[in-house]
C-alpha cells in the first residue's frame, strides 16, 4: 500500500473505485445468501461494518507483536471473538432478523473481505487509517448488499423492509411477483448488472 | 415480389452513410436480406457463397414448425370447446379461436425479442442476426396458452439479453434462448406455468368459444399422473383422461388432442416437422435419434422397476415418449446447432443424456411433472465439456498410434 494515500481516499475509495464486491469480487457468497429481503441485507451489512472496523483496529494495534507465521490464527481469533459478540447482540435485540440470517452472521468469519483487509491493510497501517479502511470497505459492501436486496425484495416479494409497496390493485390487474428473484441465482444476475453499469461509467476498470 | 424489390432499392440510399435514415440501417439491412438473397459476391479469394445462408435455414425451421403451430391452434379451440361441454366441433371456428388465442403471444414474443435484437445490432454497429426468427416462434409454442402476455414479454427480454446478447448475440449463446424464456417463466411465475388451470384456454375470444364453468380444472396428462397416486399400470392407464373424462389411449397421446403447452401436444405433427428438418439436413439425425433412444432406455428401466412412490414410472415406453414436451424438445430444442455438441460422438452422448435426464426428472421428481426443458438446459451446459472430452480422447488415441521419436522424449 503506497503511503501517500490520504485518509480521505482510504475511506472513500472502497465505495466505488475499489469496491470489495463489484471490483474485487469478494464476499459474493454472503451477497447471494442474505439479500432475498432488504432487512437482513441491511443488518448483515451493519454487522460486517462493525466486525471489520474493530478487527482492523485491534489487528492494527497489535500488528507489531504478532509473529508472522501465526498471524492468520491471531486474525481469526480476533474476528471470531467479534463475530460472537455481534451474534449475541443480534440474538438479544433483533431475534427475528438473526433467525433469518441464521449461520451467515457466524460465517462473517470466513468472509473474504475481512481476511483481505486484515492482511492487506491492518497488518501494515496505524489504527486510525485501519479503522477508516474497515468502515469504508464495510460500507462499500453494505451498499451493494442493499442495492441487491432492494431489487430482489421489490421484484420478488413486492415489498420493501417488509412493507407492501406494490399496490393490491396491480395484483388484481394481473401483476405477479417474480419467484425467480427470491432464488439465489438472481442475486448473481443483479450483481452482474451492477458491475455492468459500474464498469460502463468507470471505463478505466474495464478489462481488456 | 418485383415491386417490393424496387421499393427496397429505391429506399436504400437513405439508409446508407449520410442518408436521412442511417440510424435504422441495420433494420433495413435485416429486412432486405430476409426477403432477398444478398446480391453481393466476394471480389477475391475462393469463397463459395451458398444460397443456404442462416436466414434460409431459419425459414425452413419455421416451415417445419408449421404443422405443430396449426395443430396447436386447432387443439386450443378443441380444448376450449371440450371445457365448455360442447359436443360438436366446427373445424374453422376451432382454428380461428386458436389463432386468436395464440396470435398476441407470437406478436409479443417477436416484438420484444426482435426489438432488443434491433437495438443491440444498431448499438454495436452490426448486422441484425436472424436467430430470433425461430426463437420467437418457439416461445409461444412451449408456453401454456393462458400465460399472461406481459410475463412472456418480461421473460423474453431477460432471456434474450442475459443468455444471448451478453454472450455476443446469435451463435454465441450457451443456452437455448427459447427454453431459458420458459425456465424464467417456470421459476419466476410458477403459479402461471404449472398446475391444472393454465393449459386450457378458458374464456371466449371475440364471441368465439365459450367461458368454462368457474373452478374448471384441466390438468395435462403428466399433471394427472403426478397426482394420481396410481399403484399399477392398469390403474394409471385409467386415470389418464381428457377434459370430457374419457380415457386416453397411447394413440390419443400420439395424435395430441390433449391439454398441454401450445405447440407440443401432437407427436405426429412434431414428427412431420422432424422429417422436413432431416430431409433438408438442418437438424442432426444423430441428436434426434439418440434423444429418443435415451428416453426409451430410461423409460424402460423406470417401467421395469416401477414403484407406487413414483406414479409416472408405470407409463409404458411409448407413452413416455409421446407425453409432454419430450418429442418437441427432441426435435426442435436438443439439435439446436449453437447449444448442442459439435463432434459426432459428442452428439450421441449429448442426445442420449438429454433423453435419459428428461425421463429421470419426469419420473423421479414428483415436483416437476415434466423434465424435458430442464434436461435440455442441463445438457446445453454440459455440451462444451462433452466436446472437450471427445476431442481429447481422440488426440490421446492418435498420440498412442504415433511412433515414439526422439523429439518427443525431450
Amino acid at each position: 500500500m503506497a503511503d501517500k494515500v490520504s485518509n480521505r481516499d482510504i475511506f472513500f475509495n472502497p465505495f466505488s473505485k475499489d469496491n470489495p464486491v463489484i471490483v474485487q469480487v469478494l464476499g459474493i457468497c454472503s451477497c447471494l445468501a442474505v439479500t432475498a429481503k432488504l432487512e437482513p441485507a441491511l443488518v448483515m451489512g451493519i454487522s460486517v461494518i462493525a466486525v471489520l472496523a474493530f478487527s482492523n483496529v485491534i489487528i492494527s494495534l497489535i500488528r507489531n507483536t504478532i509473529p508472522t507465521n501465526i498471524r492468520i490464527i491471531v486474525q481469526l481469533v480476533v474476528v471470531a471473538a467479534l463475530v460472537i459478540i455481534v451474534n449475541q447482540l443480534l440474538l438479544a435485540y433483533a431475534y427475528d432478523v438473526s433467525k433469518q440470517l441464521s449461520v451467515f452472521i457466524g460465517l462473517i468469519i470466513t468472509n473474504c473481505i475481512l481476511m483481505g483487509r486484515l492482511e492487506a491493510f491492518a497488518m501494515g497501517n496505524k489504527p486510525w487509517p485501519a479503522f477508516l479502511d474497515g468502515v469504508g470497505n464495510g460500507i462499500g459492501y453494505t451498499v451493494i448488499l442493499v442495492i441487491v436486496g432492494f431489487f430482489r425484495e421489490l421484484l420478488g416479494s413486492g415489498s420493501l423492509l417488509g412493507y407492501k409497496v406494490i399496490p393490491q390493485s396491480w395484483y388484481d390487474a394481473g401483476y405477479a411477483d417474480n419467484g425467480l428473484m427470491i432464488l439465489p441465482p438472481m442475486a448473481l444476475l443483479v450483481v452482474a448488472c451492477i458491475i455492468w453499469v459500474h464498469r460502463s461509467y468507470n471505463k478505466e476498470l474495464q478489462e481488456k | 415480389m418485383k415491386a417490393l424489390k424496387k421499393l427496397l432499392d429505391k429506399a436504400r440510399p437513405s439508409f446508407e452513410p449520410g442518408g436521412k435514415l442511417h440510424a435504422f440501417r441495420s433494420v433495413f439491412d435485416g429486412f432486405d436480406t430476409f426477403l432477398f438473397t444478398p446480391g453481393e459476391t466476394s471480389r477475391s479469394g475462393v469463397h463459395i457463397h451458398d444460397s443456404m445462408d442462416s436466414k434460409r435455414t431459419m425459414i425452413i425451421v419455421i416451415v417445419a414448425l408449421l404443422p405443430c403451430l396449426l395443430f396447436g391452434m386447432y387443439n386450443t379451440g378443441y380444448q376450449n370447446w371440450l371445457a365448455c361441454g360442447e359436443t360438436t366441433f366446427p373445424f374453422w371456428s376451432l382454428m380461428l379461436y386458436g389463432f386468436l388465442a395464440v396470435l398476441p403471444r407470437i406478436v409479443v414474443a417477436y416484438v420484444v425479442g426482435l426489438g432488443i435484437e434491433f437495438v443491440v445490432a444498431q448499438w454495436r454497429r452490426e448486422e441484425i442476426q436472424e436467430g430470433f426468427l425461430v426463437t420467437g416462434m418457439l416461445i409461444p409454442m412451449i408456453c401454456p396458452i393462458e400465460t399472461p402476455l406481459w410475463m412472456i414479454a418480461v421473460a423474453t427480454a431477460i432471456s434474450v439479453i442475459f443468455v444471448k446478447e451478453v454472450f455476443g448475440g446469435t451463435g454465441y449463446n450457451i443456452f437455448n434462448v427459447a427454453l431459458v424464456t420458459r425456465a424464467v417463466l417456470f421459476f419466476g411465475y410458477p403459479a402461471k406455468m404449472s398446475g391444472d388451470s393454465v393449459f386450457v384456454s378458458l374464456n371466449s375470444i371475440f364471441g368465439l368459444g365459450g367461458n368454462a364453468p368457474d373452478g374448471f380444472t384441466g390438468a395435462t396428462p403428466l399433471g394427472q399422473i403426478a397426482t394420481s397416486g396410481a399403484t399399477s399400470q392398469a390403474e394409471l392407464a385409467n386415470s389418464l383422461t381428457n377434459l370430457a373424462h374419457e380415457t386416453l389411449s397411447t394413440w390419443d397421446l400420439f395424435l395430441g388432442l390433449i391439454p398441454g403447452s401450445f405447440g407440443e401436444t401432437s407427436t405426429l405433427c412434431i414428427l412431420i416437422g422432424a422429417a422436413l428438418l432431416l430431409a433438408t439436413g438442418i437438424a442432426s439425425w444423430r441428436i434426434i435419434l439418440s434423444v429418443f433412444a435415451g428416453g426409451a432406455v430410461m423409460a424402460l428401466i423406470a417401467n421395469t422397476f416401477a414403484t407406487p412412490t413414483y406414479p409416472a414410472s408405470f407409463l409404458s415406453v411409448a407413452d413416455q415418449l409421446c407425453l409432454g414436451g419430450f418429442a418437441f424438445a427432441a426435435v426442435f430444442m436438443a439439435p439446436d446447432p449453437v447449444t448442442s455438441c459439435r463432434t459426432n460422438t459428442g452428439k450421441y452422448i449429448y442426445g442420449f443424456l438429454v433423453g435419459a435426464v428428461a425421463i429421470i426428472i419426469r419420473t423421479y421428481n414428483n415436483g416437476y411433472p415434466e423434465g424435458a426443458m430442464l434436461a435440455v438446459l442441463l445438457m446445453n451446459a454440459m455440451a462444451p465439456l462433452i466436446d472437450y472430452c471427445v476431442v481429447e480422447a481422440n488426440v490421446r488415441r492418435r498420440m498412442k498410434r504415433l511412433p515414439r521419436t526422439s523429439a518427443d522424449e525431450k
